[in-house]
């Protein structure tokens, strides 16, 4: 598969990998891989465990630093530790599978650190924008809370307004529901599907292989650090034209 | 056996075993001595003299601890650094003040760091006349022993912060620098206020044991209540008064912290995870 490095006319990438390589040891996780994500779309990459996916995702705010290529940022070239690099990971929202609330912070005050630390916005302000972000994700009687006395599912509901309180420009889902049972996994992708309704621009590496045909505008099928093969989820899930996408939705049960 | 709340549990000696005589049996001893000092000349003098020394001992340990937990930050920040020059730099300070005993430290400080530091001053100041009179005696020999404490804690501290921060996962940095925070706001809002909870145990106990080395600073004369308890025991003979109630400030002096520890930790266990 050719690398996509042109974004098609009149729609830049809000988020562009070129080229991007990350090895771990001997290991090439990320193999010179390209990819753009359009603005307003949801991006679902699937693949076998130890593919790359996460590595993927987590080089495109540098919590990797890539080996090699190049990511890009509103059109803009981001190099790890520089002025751009904290603007990217300041619009640019992660939420990790394991959550990753701040334990001695309440959930307010883990929606509102970011919002106050990185800029400056007062108190009462942050605060009240944290309670409707709390609200939209049907957590407002939570607020008060500390993280430990949420549910799995609570807590990655509240770690998505956490992400959501820097109005980022794109979102980024490292495997969310991947620690959840079925019934909490329900409700964090109701969270993630409304967000894909108001036009959220999203990137979600996930093994939910149904929210994918259901939400997705682009499925990436991923294998050993490169693209396998991409494209609207009805064609790479239930109609894929390479052999190694057709084995792993096969074992999948296409979800 | 380790019992649910995390206590030894009893055998046979049952409930009487749990109860906590050893609470009872330090109240009495310092009702016992509160008694005897009321009423006996010799134990209400050494109490005067204790009581007087008794600032120095607590301003010593309450001065020396914050600094040696600031100086310990840093080391431990160093221990963790990415940077090889930081970290060897840290692990050099550490296994020098862990591996010469604070008494010495507390000589080598006093009389060679010292007066090194004034030859140095003299030498940078030239003759500008506040320096050139400088001499070593204007270093007031409990300032010596607290900059001394604070290098020999330090290193503890640096240890137990090192072990705390380390101890938090991955994803609470990966998530304050997601959100964009940088390396010096996600460590002041998110890393250290979780680290310190996580170590307070530890601070705790080092506290204590540096109450317990401000005694320490009798050996340079400075008037703690070790020093006024010697000095009594000396001029008067009365050694096991003397030392005996000595012995009792300390325990009170560690107990009553161990007990505000202990509340603190309390409060703080909860969200601690």
């Amino acid at each position: 598969m050719p690398p996509e490095s042109e974004s098609p006319a009149g729609a830049p990438f809000v988020l562009e990998a070129r080229g991007v390589t990350k090895r771990f040891g001997a290991v090439t996780a990320v193999d010179a891989l390209s990819l753009g994500i359009l603005a307003g779309q949801v991006t679902a990459i699937l693949g076998p465990s130890g593919s790359g996916k996460s590595t993927l995702l987590r080089c495109l705010n540098f919590l990797e630093t890539p080996d090699a290529g190049e990511v890009r940022f509103e059109g803009t070239p981001i190099r790890a530790r520089d002025r751009e690099l904290d603007r990217l990971r300041a619009r640019v929202g992660m939420v990790f599978q394991q959550f990753n609330l701040f334990p001695h912070l309440r959930v307010w005050e883990n929606v509102a650190l970011a919002p106050r630390v990185v800029r400056g916005v007062p108190r009462a302000a942050a605060r009240g924008r944290a309670l409707e972000l709390l609200a939209r994700v049907g957590l407002a009687d939570k607020a008060e809370a500390h993280p430990s006395h949420l549910s799995g599912g609570q807590q990655q509901r509240a770690a998505i307004a956490r992400a959501l309180a820097m109005d980022p420009a794109a979102l980024l889902f490292d495997e969310p529901t991947s620690a959840l049972d079925p019934e909490l996994t329900g409700e964090v992708l109701a969270v993630m599907r409304s967000l894909a309704t108001e036009g959220r621009t999203m990137v979600v590496v996930t093994h939910e292989v149904g929210f994918a045909r259901a939400v997705a505008h682009e499925v990436v099928f991923m294998d050993a650090g490169r693209v396998v093969e991409r494209g609207a989820p009805a064609q790479v899930i239930d109609a894929p034209t390479q052999e190694r996408t057709r084995r792993f939705f096969a074992a999948s049960g296409r979800g | 056996m380790i019992g649910p709340d995390g206590h030894l549990s009893p055998g046979r000696l049952g409930r009487m075993a749990r109860a906590p005589w050893w609470l009872l049996a330090l109240g009495l001893a310092v009702t016992l001595f509160t008694w005897k000092a009321a009423t006996s000349e010799v134990y209400a003098q050494i109490l005067r003299r204790l009581l007087s020394g008794l600032g120095v001992t607590l301003a010593v340990t309450a001065v020396a601890f914050p600094l040696a937990i600031g100086l310990g930050l840093l080391a431990a920040l160093g221990l963790v650094s990415p940077h090889p020059a930081r970290r060897n730099l840290a692990m050099l300070y550490v296994q020098v003040a862990r591996g010469v005993p604070i008494l010495v430290q507390i000589f080598i400080v006093a009389f060679v760091v010292v007066h090194l530091g004034v030859e140095a001053l003299h030498w940078a100041g030239g003759s500008w006349a506040a320096v050139a009179g400088l001499r070593d005696s204007d270093v007031p020999m409990v300032a010596r022993v607290v900059a001394a404490l604070v290098f020999a804690y330090g290193a503890f501290e640096a240890e137990t912060l090192r072990g705390g921060l380390t101890s938090l996962s991955r994803g609470q940095a990966e998530a304050a620098r997601a959100l964009g925070l940088s390396q010096r706001q996600a460590l002041v809002r998110v890393l250290l206020p979780q680290t310190f909870r996580r170590v307070l145990p530890t601070l705790g106990n080092d506290l204590i044991s540096l109450l317990k080395d401000s005694s320490l600073v009798s050996v340079l004369g400075v008037r703690d209540i070790t020093q006024e308890a010697r000095l009594y025991a000396s001029a008067t003979f009365n050694f096991t008064e003397s030392f005996t109630l000595l012995a009792l400030f300390y325990l009170a002096l560690t107990l009553l912290l161990a007990l505000g520890v202990k509340a603190l930790e309390g409060r703080y266990r909860q969200h601690a995870a």
